[in-house]
């Protein structure tokens, strides 16, 4: 027990819980943009894996010729890949107004077949697992206590709390295309005929979304991990879909659904470590079922965007 | 400038081609990845449709292939028509197939003439079970299935994980897998010494039963009404919660079948890979099948001739074996595109 309560545990833990978070806090806010404009986008897991994918595969090219930014490079490239998909699923679903949950999936599942395909042609069969020189820690507090080690993290987490969520909550809440936005997704009709371009506003939500959402794959690939493999997303894109109804469409509690995740899996890696026996599936299983709780709970009072999973054509 | 869509259903003889088309638009696109890779496509598409049903071993591996995709294709067209948006084919396969190992476990002395049955009806309860939650919280509550079914898939899927690693670990070789079931409970072979197993027959009676209960009962006339306007069909003094209920159950427990057959004719041991994403290509099967038990049996055997297609082209040509679920992938995309030639004329037009 006194491993439990040492500082040095709880210190780790609360570190490994915000590394943990940030691509989560990535798709959630990503998810939560795309869906208050009207649309569910599952094509999320396949564009974080794609994210992941061509961020690691751009930087290792990079770093092969000898470029300073490789990193950067590759999150550039993990970025832009994100956007295509925004652009299909806008094509898809906006443009032609199709069925958004099938389109979602096929999305996903194009994605994650492009990547398994890209990586074999660019890095064959090889035993060995390609690599690359991830990231690095930053240490804005250097060697002080407790803090000092709680803030030693990636870039792109600093980046994920202290700026995805404040901008995604602004853009939402306190500019006139975050007006818009939400207007577009509570009622496209009232929208159009105020004069709001609802399929440009889509289309933007969409790219906002998918952009944030492959850049948290990509930092996986190329800051927490250094590498790529097949089983590096591992269903984090259908968490995010669970924490953004537990949010109720929100980024700040949002960010607060991915910290909760974030503890439960950093504490049972923790835990399994010390030799505790436990079926830690049944903790990760929580995020969702406590979703479909909170849905059942709410009952009809679910507040799910207006327009949500409605195609909307001008007569 | 937009695109503008003028209602006008398209004529009876066209709309069978529309998933011919998309077929022949999908192997166009994906044309560039084969150059990508410096293959020939035509020699590509040869072993791609081709040489998976030149020799009787590959046709029973693509009668092989196909079997779960009949099931799971057979699940997710009869949701769709009955307006239930079941995305958790891949959760409810996975629980049918964690109950037929739970069965199967046990059947060691047992007649198959019991245990097959078993395996069978335990399957099918699993999988209805699994779908039972975000069945009654739609008919009850108005909770979308979309997001709540996909979610359990994903606890099926840590739920399998979790026995593997707990109670039901290989004691010998200490390997995530369960131990092997009982001969007894295992379906028997069609064609000695092949893969090709009941669940094949199964597929087939379980396709031509909801052909039937379809298009030649009223129940399926209900099914449909509701699957096409629940408003306009509870106008009509149609029980919309009872037939979505049903709609949503039949179609877990066909799914749960899929992981039967699975475990029962060709793993014999649950392993946590048993679905390989069966349950989501299942969502394409019903898409290219066009929410047609017949034209999903189609729809099946020939994502079956691309699954084994796709491995002769990547052993022929150095092609990755992954440009099979790109091409699958593409194909449900443009389908799903296609479709919408079927009730609508599409116009560019340069004012909206």
């Amino acid at each position: 027990m006194n491993d439990l309560l040492s500082t040095t545990f709880l210190v780790g833990l609360i570190a490994a819980t915000l590394r943990v978070a940030t691509p989560l806090v990535f798709g959630t806010v990503g998810e939560v943009i795309t869906e208050r404009a009207g649309i569910l986008n599952l094509g999320i897991e396949g564009i974080m894996f794609l994210g992941a994918f061509v961020g690691f595969a751009a930087a290792a090219k990079a770093e092969a010729a000898g470029m300073a930014g490789y990193l950067w490079i590759g999150l550039g490239a993990a970025t832009v890949s994100g956007l295509l998909m925004a652009l299909l699923m806008g094509l898809l679903t906006v443009t032609l107004g199709l069925n958004q949950h099938v389109s979602g999936l096929g999305i996903t599942l194009l994605a994650t077949a492009l990547s398994l395909f890209g990586f074999r042609l660019v890095f064959g069969e090889s035993s060995v697992l390609p690599s690359i020189d991830p990231f690095p820690q930053l240490t804005p507090f250097g060697d002080a206590p407790v803090i000092g080690p709680i803030f030693t993290q990636y870039l792109l987490t600093f980046v994920a709390f202290l700026v995805v969520v404040p901008v995604g909550w602004w853009l939402l809440y306190r500019t006139n295309f975050g007006l818009n936005l939400r207007s577009v997704g509570e009622n496209p009709e009232a929208a159009d005929a105020a004069g709001i371009n609802v399929f440009r506003t889509r289309y933007l939500a969409l790219a906002i979304g998918a952009a944030l959402m492959a850049s948290g794959g990509a930092f996986l690939s190329l800051a927490s991990l250094g590498a790529f493999s097949p089983g590096i997303i591992a269903g984090r894109g259908w968490v995010c879909i669970a924490l953004v109804i537990f949010a109720r469409w929100d980024p700040v509690r949002g960010m607060l659904g991915a910290l909760l995740f974030g503890g439960v899996f950093a504490l049972q890696l923790r835990l399994q470590t010390l030799g505790f026996a436990l079926p830690y599936e049944v903790l990760l299983a929580l995020p969702y079922l406590v979703t479909i709780a909170a849905l059942a709970i709410a009952g009809r009072n679910v507040a799910y965007p207006g327009a949500y999973l409605k195609p909307y054509r001008r007569e | 400038m937009g695109l503008k869509f003028e209602r006008n259903p398209a004529p009876v003889w066209f709309r069978p081609l529309i998933p011919l088309l998309a077929i022949v638009l999908t192997f166009a696109i994906t044309t560039t990845l084969v150059l990508l890779v410096n293959a020939n496509p035509l020699q590509a598409y040869y072993y791609f449709l081709v040489e998976p049903l030149s020799s009787r071993v590959s046709v029973i591996e693509v009668l092989v292939k196909s079997t779960p995709l009949l099931l799971t294709g057979a699940a997710v067209t009869f949701a769709f028509v009955g307006g239930f948006w079941n995305i958790g084919a891949e959760g409810q396969l996975l629980a049918g197939a964690t109950a037929a190992t739970a069965i199967g476990l046990q059947m060691d002395g047992v007649s198959p003439l019991i245990a097959l049955p078993l395996m069978i009806i335990g399957g099918f309860a699993a999988g209805m079970a699994w779908v039972l939650i975000p069945a009654l919280m739609r008919v009850k509550l108005a909770i979308d299935e979309v997001v709540t079914t996909l979610l359990l898939n994903s606890v099926a899927l840590l739920g399998v994980s979790a026995l593997l690693n707990g109670p039901w670990r290989d004691p010998v070789s200490q390997w995530p897998q369960s131990p092997e079931i009982a001969a007894s409970a295992m379906f028997p072979k069609l064609i000695p010494r092949s893969r090709l197993h009941l669940g094949f027959i199964l597929a087939i009676i379980i396709i031509v039963i909801m052909w039937f209960v379809l298009s030649r009962t009223a129940f399926g006339l209900r099914m449909r009404a509701v699957g096409m306007s629940p408003h306009a069909a509870r106008f009509a003094g149609i029980k919309v919660e009872q037939t979505l209920l049903i709609s949503a159950l039949v179609s877990g427990g066909i799914a749960g079948l899929a992981g039967v057959s699975e475990v029962a004719g060709i793993h014999f041991h649950l392993i946590d890979a048993i679905s390989g994403g069966n349950g989501y290509t299942g969502i394409i099967v019903a898409t290219l099948g066009g929410l047609n038990p017949w034209g999903a049996g189609l729809a099946a055997l020939f994502i079956g001739v691309i699954d084994t297609g796709s491995q002769s082209v990547s052993r022929a040509l150095g092609v990755p074996v992954y440009l099979g679920d790109v091409i699958l992938a593409t194909l449900l995309l443009v389908t799903l595109a296609m479709l919408l030639l079927q009730r609508y004329r599409i116009r560019w037009v340069r004012q909206p």
